[in-house]
């Protein structure tokens, strides 16, 4: 079989949305997009860890604690069905890990905004794993195997994280005017880095036709942007809350809201490493690795003289 | 760093009983006792399984995938193994 025909082979299967299975033959930049892509998504899932696990010892109450927790050992667990997926492409865990940490590697631009108290927490629940929910749902449908089972897993679980945000927002929206103040300012601060989560509009964005012809990714970015416009513009109505754009209306016409253009100096500053917490996200799983090491190397060396022991 | 990664683990998960063992994933560990400790906490977080198997990968055969059609070529060409290949005259029943 020479290449133009394992080639026809390959777009047959993705016209027929057959799924691209690990050893299956895959052009190499489909191999590449999907390392790049599954590993930047594990990459968001740990360092999505941080904000949140710093809210952890300050819960409000033992049900707020327990539920946080749950949270972010799923985020950790996510994380982890994302790395092997990229396994199965041959990538090294290892070396998209240090990838991250060498600055080769992004992730969500989301998670270099600070989570300053505990609205913020209520508010990613709400719009950040809103919004990765939105992204996501898309992903179950994608062409490549490992990646699509993994995203069924996750969108099942995450489906209690928007939860239990929204409704910790509605305990402080129905509560003191000083609380609703607060749900308001995290909504100001979280409302656009969450509608940038989407990526650059899809005129700006470098892969997205490869990967729409590809079927890795099934909407575009612009698409779930409105659709995660026009979902949550009602949830916050309902919270009283204002969205901050004076521009966001209606469109009978479309069918769709309206709304102000994206703030893209801020996103490529963000992405570029010049957000709020850049420097300190990668600082802290930096050290985590280093400082973690000891515990790796000490289990490989008490598994491998209890084997040996096993043998003698 | 260290370049000595623990090894990787195949998954199968029973989700109740009169269930086979699945494949879920697969994940890290230093040895088989781990492996199913983190299997349980990666893999079963909802009461998906009440038995796990974990298996190091490098002792998972597998089929070639070149050779796929070559290999199950003898089951593909065999229809007659299909009841619909028989024809049964109208009004004949519990067949």
């Amino acid at each position: 079989m020479n290449l133009s025909e394992q080639e026809k082979h390959f777009l047959a299967k993705i016209e027929k949305e057959i799924k691209i299975e690990p050893n299956d033959w895959m052009p190499d930049e489909y191999r590449q997009t999907l390392i790049r892509q599954i590993s930047q998504h594990a990459h968001s899932e740990v360092v999505g860890m941080l904000p949140e696990g710093n809210w952890i010892t300050r819960a409000p109450n033992l049900r707020r604690k327990a539920v946080l927790l749950a949270k972010v050992q799923d985020e950790a667990g996510h994380g982890l069905y994302l790395y092997s997926a990229t396994e199965t492409l041959g990538a090294d865990r290892e070396q998209t890990i240090d990838d991250l940490h060498s600055g080769k590697a992004k992730y969500s631009s989301i998670f270099n905004y600070p989570a300053l108290n505990w609205a913020d927490i209520g508010t990613i629940g709400w719009l950040v794993d809103g919004a990765a929910i939105m992204n996501q749902v898309a992903l179950c449908r994608t062409s490549y195997g490992p990646y699509a089972r993994a995203m069924v897993k996750i969108c099942k679980e995450e489906s209690f994280h928007q939860r239990q945000g929204y409704e910790a927002l509605t305990v402080l929206c129905n509560g003191t005017p000083a609380q609703k103040a607060m749900a308001q300012d995290a909504m100001n601060r979280f409302w656009w880095p969450a509608l940038m989560m989407f990526g650059p509009s899809d005129a700006e964005s470098t892969h997205s036709e490869q990967s729409m012809n590809w079927k890795i990714k099934r909407f575009t970015n612009d698409e779930l942007r409105q659709n995660f416009v026009d979902a949550t513009v009602p949830q916050a109505e309902i919270l009283g809350l204002t969205i901050p754009d004076p521009n966001l209306k209606w469109n009978e016409e479309r069918g769709h809201y309206d709304f102000s253009e994206i703030n893209w100096d801020e996103f490529w500053q963000v992405v570029k490493g010049n957000g709020p917490c850049n420097k300190e996200r990668l600082e802290a799983r930096v050290k985590a690795k280093q400082e973690g090491m000891w515990v790796r190397e000490t289990a490989m060396a008490f598994a491998q003289k209890r084997a040996l022991k096993k043998t003698a | 760093m260290s370049n000595q990664e623990w090894p990787l683990w195949e998954v199968f998960i029973r989700s109740k009983q009169g269930l086979n063992h699945k494949h879920v994933g697969s994940l890290r560990a230093p040895d088989a006792t781990l492996a199913l400790e983190n299997a349980r906490d990666v893999y079963t977080r909802r009461s998906e399984g009440i038995s796990i198997w974990v298996v190091a990968s490098t002792n998972i055969h597998a089929t070639d995938i070149d050779d796929a059609a070559s290999f199950f070529e003898p089951s593909d060409t065999k229809i007659y193994r299909h009841p619909t290949f028989y024809e049964v005259p109208d009004g004949v029943k519990h067949m």
